[in-house]
């Protein structure tokens, strides 16, 4: 199995067909929006954000099968790795870049966060909580890497190479200057603003973090000086 | 002239040639033809607005039959699978306009046209053209014709280098573009091959100078192997192995001499042969040589975004994995200068054992895929 299969299996919590944080991000963009979608599977979330808040959007996946399902449904979709191919994109050329359940899967995390907040004036990730209660049980008690409904795969066979805590990603924006302008988690019962619930507890009880980012493009010339590509 | 009506779907008239009428025609070489003869073919019908224009490039030995059944040959036209009522270019929508390519000897002007300072063919003296002068010329027939916008021009190979070109030259004119199996300039890899086949053709003792014509002789040995030669370039060693792998042809046993034994041999030979009486070996030469040339990124300051800044088409670029004449790689070279331009741009990497030639084949992905971007596009162009 290839990882582009697995990015699909990435199970998640589903409202009717559509994956609810894909439902959520789609209403964070602003109508008529120019949109990137990192790692569009087969376009569903391009076909919302596309069909429902008309954007101008366009997306990069890995896998054939994503690529071509999409552009056979009509949408922008350019085949291609996010671990190479984001240093082509002019800066500031969307209001949005996306990366939803994909940012474990990034070799280079950091370089990729660089990277959307230089093209998009914001960029909104979504990734499974690895702080998850559940998670940290299996652990503890069972002794092997956790499977959950959100990680549902064996440790030898998983695209999520670098999974983060909430705590590890919030942590991990200030250490780089990246202002969190919104922030939500969900848990089995919904969605939760993590402005009215204290970290410890998001990061307990939350399946999976969903952060709206922003960066100063001045302060991401120095970044850039700090941290050469791949550093 | 009209272009509305003259043809029904699938079954076209007698060839259609017409003047341009904006003449001398001045080339990127700097020289200028007094005449310039265009044969072209039509499919479908063109709605009120002029919106529904579809322009087909084609490759290099081909021309503009390019869907139904061709008129001369009476074989299927080179996209005849692609193109028609219902197909993935569907005639019934789209006025879909085919041109023979400028220096091609297949009813548009090059060097098979008479000189009418000597009364013979121009051969060697005609001028050296380009992509760009293709380009042009079809541009100009469009114009002459009245129709301004393309709502998408396709192509494949060297069509694909015009379509590339029309994009670049034309940015308001092309609303959506489908550049397959082709590159922003030809390869060092792939000059080589193209002269490779050129000095057969001139290695040729009938080639005479390319002054044969009216003598009785023609380089048919030379084209043919210049053809033999570049037929492999457009398959794959897969594909070569699974047709013939290392069939005999009609024996039992090698025959220790330089017959065709195998049936790869057979099978390149009979393509050089039915090639010579169908291609002339002076436009062979010229059109091989206006690829050579082809290097979009020279004319943008050595860089290709600058080709496509401010652009507002729809590219849909396409490759196949096997063709190792114009690999995936130069097609990534398009995409990503598109995308460094903010441009609106598909890309997929087709999976095919079939080589460069894929593009003209049955490859069901590859039809989904240019269905399902017409589709988007021409709903958004409100067609």
């Amino acid at each position: 199995m290839s990882v582009s299969d697995n990015d699909k299996s990435v199970g998640l919590g589903r409202a009717g067909d559509i994956r609810v944080d894909l439902l959520e991000i789609s209403k964070m963009v602003e109508p008529g929006s120019r949109v990137l979608d990192i790692g569009c599977g087969d376009g569903e979330l391009l076909d919302i954000l596309v069909n429902e808040r008309g954007a101008d959007a366009r997306g990069l996946e890995l896998s054939r099968e994503g690529v071509s399902a999409s552009v056979a449904r009509g949408l922008s979709v350019v085949q291609g790795n996010a671990d190479t191919d984001l240093v082509d994109y002019p800066s500031d050329g969307f209001d949005y870049v996306i990366l939803s359940q994909t940012l474990q899967a990034m070799r280079d995390t950091r370089e990729c966060l660089r990277q959307m907040l230089r093209i998009g004036k914001r960029t909104i990730v979504s990734f499974p909580n690895f702080g998850h209660w559940r998670v940290r049980l299996k652990l503890l008690l069972g002794g092997r890497m956790p499977e959950t409904e959100t990680l549902d795969l064996p440790w030898y066979n998983t695209p999520n190479i670098h999974l983060c805590t909430i705590r590890d990603f919030v942590n991990l924006c200030e250490d780089l200057g990246i202002t969190i302008e919104q922030s939500y988690t969900f848990t089995h019962y919904g969605k939760l603003s993590s402005r009215s619930m204290p970290l410890w507890y998001t990061n307990l009880f939350g399946d999976q973090g969903l952060f709206v980012l922003s960066y100063d493009d001045d302060g991401l010339d120095e970044w850039i000086d700090d941290n050469p590509a791949g550093a | 002239m009209t272009t509305q009506g003259d043809t029904k779907n699938g079954s076209q008239s007698a060839a259609q040639v017409s003047l341009l009428r904006d003449v001398p025609f001045r080339l990127e070489n700097g020289a200028a033809l007094d005449e310039v003869e265009i044969a072209w073919q039509d499919y479908g019908t063109l709605n009120a607005d002029k919106s529904n224009v579809v322009l087909l490039c084609h490759a290099l030995t081909m021309d503009q039959y390019a869907a139904g059944t061709h008129p001369v040959t009476g074989k299927a036209g080179w996209w005849a699978n692609m193109v028609g009522p219902g197909k993935v270019i569907d005639t019934d929508r789209f006025y879909v306009l085919c041109l023979n390519v400028l220096g091609s000897c297949l009813g548009s002007t090059g060097p098979l046209t008479i000189d009418p300072k000597t009364n013979k063919p121009m051969g060697i003296n005609f001028p050296v053209i380009t992509i760009g002068d293709m380009v042009r010329v079809q541009a100009a027939f469009l114009d002459q014709i009245g129709i301004d916008q393309l709502f998408c021009v396709v192509g494949g190979s060297m069509g694909g280098m015009q379509v590339l070109d029309w994009t670049a030259r034309f940015p308001e004119r092309v609303y959506s573009a489908i550049p397959i199996a082709t590159a922003a300039r030809h390869s060092a890899q792939n000059i080589a091959f193209d002269e490779v086949g050129r000095q057969a053709i001139m290695a040729d003792p009938n080639w005479q100078g390319g002054a044969y014509y009216g003598t009785g002789k023609r380089p048919d040995a030379g084209l043919s192997v210049a053809r033999m030669a570049a037929h492999i370039t457009y398959l794959s060693e897969a594909g070569l192995h699974d047709k013939f792998g290392r069939e005999l042809q009609d024996r039992e046993a090698v025959t220790y001499g330089f017959d065709a034994d195998f049936q790869v041999e057979s099978y390149l030979r009979y393509q050089g042969n039915t090639f010579v009486d169908r291609f002339d070996a002076n436009s062979y030469l010229y059109i091989t040589r206006a690829m050579d040339y082809f290097d979009i990124a020279a004319d943008h300051d050595g860089v290709l975004a600058n080709a496509w800044r401010h652009t507002q088409t729809r590219f849909c670029v396409v490759s196949f994995t096997s063709d190792w004449l114009f690999p995936t790689s130069q097609s990534r070279d398009i995409v990503r200068a598109l995308n460094a331009a903010a441009a609106d741009v598909s890309f997929v990497e087709i999976e095919s054992d079939k080589g460069h030639d894929s593009f003209l084949l049955d490859v069901p992905e590859f039809f989904d895929i240019l269905r399902g971007f017409l589709d988007a596009s021409a709903q958004r162009r409100g067609i």
